[in-house]
């Protein structure tokens, strides 16, 4: 299937305002440091250092502060910071979110790869549509993913009845409810979610090999599995890294899905960093550790993402 | 390349069940919107009920506008700054590049606790500047980083011919790289409708008690919460949140798919 790519998007116009900087510019030789450059950029980063940059820097400093947000806070040093390691709650939301990357990011790479390189062997009619209709998870709001899966895991969704239909009643439950199983089956909507993505995004690099390759593997003698470790494998490295920022980034910031599914619950069984950062916040009134929280969020995701390009550009540069 | 007649079919069928595995979620949520229940009287009915019970009218109409404001003003001042990233050369302006840089991988949820209590000091919670300006803020980080790639491509020869004809800078960018420009600008403003379409903390959190300004993602939120009785109204309700994006997605995909894949490739 391929739809019409109508350009319907309205034209920006520039504000008239900077034509004053526009034509001071106009001197000089090409390439030389120009001071207009600032102009075109105050307004972008006049919003983003006030909206962004200002807030990340007050959630740091607010995080060595107990606060309720209404009295006055006091100064509480690195309290908040070791509240977050020792409390069973709050180091439970971030040991969720190492499982929600196993979900999210590592079984979606696994089995993205081996899709890929199955549907990649040959060309087979529909790709176009198979890739838009797993792709579709992407563009649907998370509220309305939780809608569906909350029906499809409840104690007589489909799931159950599926069940219930190849005799294993004994396994339905109520999934979201489940104190062993709400994790698992959260996670599990976020390899939905994320499937498609990663395979889309390996296809794509897999498209890009050169048939000689193969073709040279094939005249070595190598099978389709020893093919894809020889030959697939190392050309889609950079997709690898890619996706893997992607989705590890997501479920990290899983904040809708939990809010809407779980609440964190049974218990505080699927409660996430990002949750605990809204509850701590704004139904505990814990202003200081929220935010503390959120820092933490933040260094984690800088340098899960910092890591994994490094890794991928090294790989990609030996190979 | 040769391959067996078996492989052929083993790969429909794995099309097939992936396919179908993608959208069986999508599937049940359509399929209870039309079906009929105690509540829903069946078929499109569903959908104006739901509409009034959810009062889907006043979330819509905010989100429409809502996310108006953020594409437009976060892709003209993408332009503009992705332009002069892209294609001239000033002091600080790698610094400055990788402070917006970081923008693209802030969480929202690190920023949103003190946003909100600097906002409610004053006065400026329950606003539509509350919900948009976050939102312009973020997207801004990553048009400018879009775009400055897309204008650091853009050939050299042209910019000179521009100058020596005596256009300014805003000229330049105007009338002859913006023209250029329309399919990464594209791409952006779609990019942009979709998150702020799908944005569902900053309005949480932003617009605690005013009722009136809560968007699409919000009023759904709030409709399963308060209507418990039966799951048909509450998807007719989802359908209508999802209904958007999912129309934009189906004209313009490749947009869509392209931007969110390069997008992450150029970083």
């Amino acid at each position: 299937m391929s739809a019409p790519t109508a350009n319907t998007a309205a034209p920006a116009r520039p504000p008239s305002e900077l034509g004053n900087g526009a034509k001071r510019a106009r001197s000089g030789p090409p390439g030389e440091p120009r001071k207009v450059a600032y102009l075109f950029i105050l307004p972008a980063f006049a919003v983003y250092a006030a909206f962004a940059l200002y807030p990340l820097g007050k959630a740091v400093y607010l995080s060595f502060f107990e606060w309720d947000g209404l009295t006055l806070g006091t100064w509480a040093g690195l309290s908040n910071y070791t509240d977050v390691l020792s409390n069973e709650r709050l180091r439970g939301a971030f040991l969720h979110s190492l499982v929600l990357i196993g979900f999210y990011a590592v079984i979606p790479l696994v089995v993205g790869l081996i899709l890929a390189a199955i549907l990649h062997r040959a060309r087979v009619w529909g790709l176009g549509f198979f890739r838009s209709v797993v792709f579709l998870p992407q563009v649907v709001p998370m509220v309305v993913i939780a809608v569906a899966w909350r029906q499809l895991y409840a104690p007589d969704g489909s799931l159950n009845s599926a069940l219930s239909g190849i005799g294993l009643d004994s396994l339905t439950r109520g999934w979201l409810g489940d104190y062993d199983w709400a994790l698992p089956a959260v996670g599990f909507i976020g390899t939905w979610f994320e499937i498609g993505l990663v395979t889309v995004l390996m296809m794509a690099g897999m498209s890009r090999i050169p048939t000689q390759q193969y073709e040279a593997a094939r005249l070595d003698g190598a099978g389709p599995v020893r093919e894809f470790f020889a030959v697939t494998l190392p050309a889609v490295r950079g997709q690898i890294s890619v996706a893997l920022t992607l989705t590890v980034i997501a479920s990290l910031k899983t904040f809708d899905l939990i809010y809407m599914t779980t609440k964190g619950g049974p218990g505080y069984q699927t409660t996430v960093p990002s949750y605990e950062v809204y509850r701590q916040a704004f139904e505990q009134g814990k202003v200081g550790l929220a935010s503390a929280i959120g820092v933490l969020l933040t260094i984690v995701i800088f340098a899960i993402s910092f890591v994994i390009t490094r890794v991928g550009d090294r790989d990609t540069e030996t190979s | 390349m040769r391959i067996s007649s078996g492989e052929r079919v083993a790969n429909y069928l794995i099309l097939t069940v992936f396919a179908v595995f993608a959208l069986y979620p999508i599937l049940t949520i359509l399929v209870a919107a039309f079906s009929k229940d105690t509540q829903a009287p069946g078929g499109f009915a569903n959908f104006q009920q739901a509409w009034e019970i959810g009062r889907f009218g006043r979330s819509l109409l905010n989100s429409v506008l809502v996310s108006a404001f953020v594409v437009v003003t976060s892709v003209v001042l993408s332009v503009l700054a992705g332009f002069a990233f892209g294609t001239m050369r000033f002091r600080g302006s790698s610094v400055l590049f990788y402070l917006m840089l970081l923008g693209i991988m802030m969480p929202a949820e690190a920023i949103v606790v003190p946003l909100f209590f600097d906002l409610r000091a004053i006065g400026l919670t329950d606003t539509f500047w509350a919900i948009v300006l976050p939102q312009v803020a973020q997207s801004v980080a990553f048009g400018t980083f879009w775009l400055r790639a897309f204008f650091r491509t853009s050939s050299r020869a042209l910019l000179e011919a521009a100058r020596l004809d005596g256009a300014g800078s805003l000229r330049t960018l105007w009338s002859v790289l913006v023209p250029q420009a329309r399919p990464a600008i594209v791409t952006l403003v779609v990019l942009v409708f979709m998150w702020t379409w799908n944005e569902f903390l900053i309005p949480l959190v932003m617009v605690p008690s005013n009722e009136a300004l809560r968007t699409a993602p919000l009023g759904l939120s709030f409709f399963s919460g308060q209507y418990t009785q039966g799951f048909t109204l509450l998807a007719a309700g989802a359908t209508i949140v999802a209904l958007p994006v999912v129309i934009v997605y189906l004209f313009l995909q490749r947009h869509f798919i392209a931007g969110m894949l390069e997008g992450a490739v150029k970083e």
